[in-house]
């Protein structure tokens, strides 16, 4: 399923957040969104997802969503979003629960995706007891149990620390080399842009419009920490953005 | 001061003193006989001091005449002749105020307009002492049980209901969009985000209430109850019997302690999700 975006404007009261912003996501594509922040990349991934309506402009779905898919589109937050007082595959079946999914084909889904993540041994852990790496692979578990067609992830790593984060990035390149997923993957972080998108939008600082779109070949699964052909895309998307990037730090937060 | 690092040792002529520690207090830890050693010296005080005759009978019964005065009415069976029509009342006023509350306020945190229009009435009545309204619930309700549970479940209710709707306000909202992103129906978010989301506020909200209930249920036996723990503290105050007066309010000290630990259960069950 592809996603659409076409002439997205949007403004809070008379602060504008973000103009005319046209975009197309094809299916099977890693999509990465950087900008500075507050230049509106959480507003723009609520709008693609449904969860609010822009001033102006339309979100569309192309094509089907693939068989057996329960959440076309299905989000992964920076803050994990679990609830903390279900246990880790309770998590995951929450999601199932309204599909009137339930006992063993339940069971079957859960244990499918918590090995997928390597979080089989912790099914029953509340996620208090999980490090942080470990919640959002329980959040990553929960989308992949209701096989999205596009995943929505804002700033999914950016609240782990370096490591984590490499090994994350490391799994999530091998969940979508198996399954091909369609992503919008908004970051701020610019290493994590030139490992995980097919291409990159950089967005200006507020109010976001798209600068660029930078197109990057090499397969996922290539993409090395410390690639030197990835290194140089980095400086470049970097010398975009550090004035960008400045101008918005030394803006006032508006009240 | 010297400028550079020195590896441990490399400067002898330096005294070596350990840093002062200084980050002890303010983490309260469970220290459980504390409190029941404060009790049983208070109370070893009490006694020697009237037996020893420095407190005199008419400031503070002896404990031991107060302990005897409780066997007594624990073996002519008037205990539970109190006892249980004051529970009776306790427990129906409270459920239905409770009950009332809870179900308000979910109502008030999940819907605007409910919001709009029940809150301000919820502030208008929260400060007045319901026991001066016990003379219109007897109007209303007669002088029979009637008005006994329509006093403590209106005491109870209106301190419900702001902590509902305050549990429900303060359940974090990136949950519920998160079952929204989901798809997750409404019933489905309510019952399984935003309750759970909510239940420590309602819990301690609950803690509130009853002890609030408890205090009412003795105003609430002021008026035509010959039996009740109120009745009874009532009756042996107005003839100063201190003896029976302590028996009464030990009944009541208990009853509000059980209540308590029983949500502290309650709490450990239905919280143990919360480290
Ligand atoms: N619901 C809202 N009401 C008012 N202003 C908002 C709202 N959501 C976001 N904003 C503002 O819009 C701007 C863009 O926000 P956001 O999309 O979160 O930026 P980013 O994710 O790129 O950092 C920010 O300045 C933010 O304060
Ligand atoms: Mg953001």
């Amino acid at each position: 399923m592809d996603i659409r975006l076409e002439g997205i404007s949007h403004s809070y009261g008379d602060f504008e957040v973000m103009r005319d912003i046209t975009l197309h996501v094809p299916a099977g594509r890693i999509v990465c969104i950087v900008g500075p922040s507050g230049c509106g990349k959480s507003t723009l991934l609520r709008f693609i997802g449904g969860l609010e309506r822009p001033r102006q402009g339309r979100v569309l779905q192309l094509g089907q969503a693939p068989q057996g898919c329960l959440n076309p589109l299905t989000y992964i937050f920076q803050d994990f979003a679990l609830l903390p007082w279900r246990s880790v595959e309770g998590n995951v079946s929450l999601v199932l629960e309204d599909h009137g999914i339930t006992g063993a084909a339940a069971r079957a889904i859960i244990d499918d995706v918590l090995a997928r993540t390597r979080l089989t041994d912790f099914a029953r852990a509340l996620p208090r007891q999980l490090s942080g790496g470990m919640k959002q692979r329980v959040a990553i578990a929960r989308a992949l149990a209701v096989n999205p067609a596009v995943m929505l992830m804002d700033e999914p790593l950016s609240a782990l620390d370096s490591q984590t984060r490499e090994l994350l990035m490391d799994d999530l390149i091998s969940l979508w080399t198996r399954a091909n997923f369609t992503a919008v993957y908004v970051t701020h972080n610019l290493a994590e842009a030139v490992r995980l998108g097919h291409s990159i939008v950089v967005l200006s600082r507020r109010p976001g419009q798209i600068r660029e779109i930078v197109e990057i070949d090499m397969p996922l699964a290539r993409r090395a920490f410390g690639d030197p052909e990835l290194d140089l895309y980095q400086r470049r998307l970097w010398e975009m953005m550090r004035d960008e990037a400045r101008a918005a730090d030394s803006e006032l937060l508006h009240g | 001061m010297a400028e550079t690092a020195h590896a441990p040792g490399t400067s002898p002529s330096e005294t070596a003193r350990p840093v002062p520690f200084r980050g002890g207090g303010f983490a309260p830890r469970p220290r459980k006989w504390v409190g029941l050693a404060v009790f049983v010296a208070l109370i070893a005080l009490a006694e020697w001091g009237t037996r020893a005759g420095w407190i005199s009978a008419l400031t503070l019964p002896r404990p031991s005449d107060v302990l005897e005065t409780f066997v007594q009415l624990y073996e002519s069976g008037l205990l539970f002749r109190h006892l249980v029509p004051s529970l009776t009342r306790l427990i129906v006023g409270a459920a239905i105020g409770v009950g009332i509350g809870i179900s308000l306020g979910i109502l008030i945190g999940l819907f605007s307009h409910v919001r709009a229009g029940l809150v301000p009435l919820v502030a208008a009545i929260f400060p007045i002492p319901k026991i001066a309204l016990l003379p219109l619930f007897v109007i209303w309700f007669g002088i029979d049980e009637a008005s006994k549970y329509a006093l403590i479940a209106f005491g109870t209710f209106t301190p419900m209901v702001v902590a509902t709707y305050g549990a429900v306000d303060n359940v974090d909202r990136t949950l519920i969009r998160m079952g929204q992103s989901f798809g997750l129906s409404w019933v489905s978010i309510v019952r399984k985000i935003v309750l759970p989301g909510a239940m420590p506020g309602i819990l301690s909200g609950l803690r509130i209430s009853l002890a609030i209930a408890i205090i009412l249920l003795v105003a609430a036996e002021m008026l035509g109850a010959s039996h009740g723990i109120g009745a009874y503290i009532l009756e042996a105050g107005s003839l100063y019997d201190l003896e029976r007066l302590f028996a009464g309010v030990v009944i009541l000290s208990v009853l509000g302690v059980t209540v308590s630990a029983g949500i502290g259960l309650v709490e450990r069950r239905l919280l143990a999700w919360r480290s």
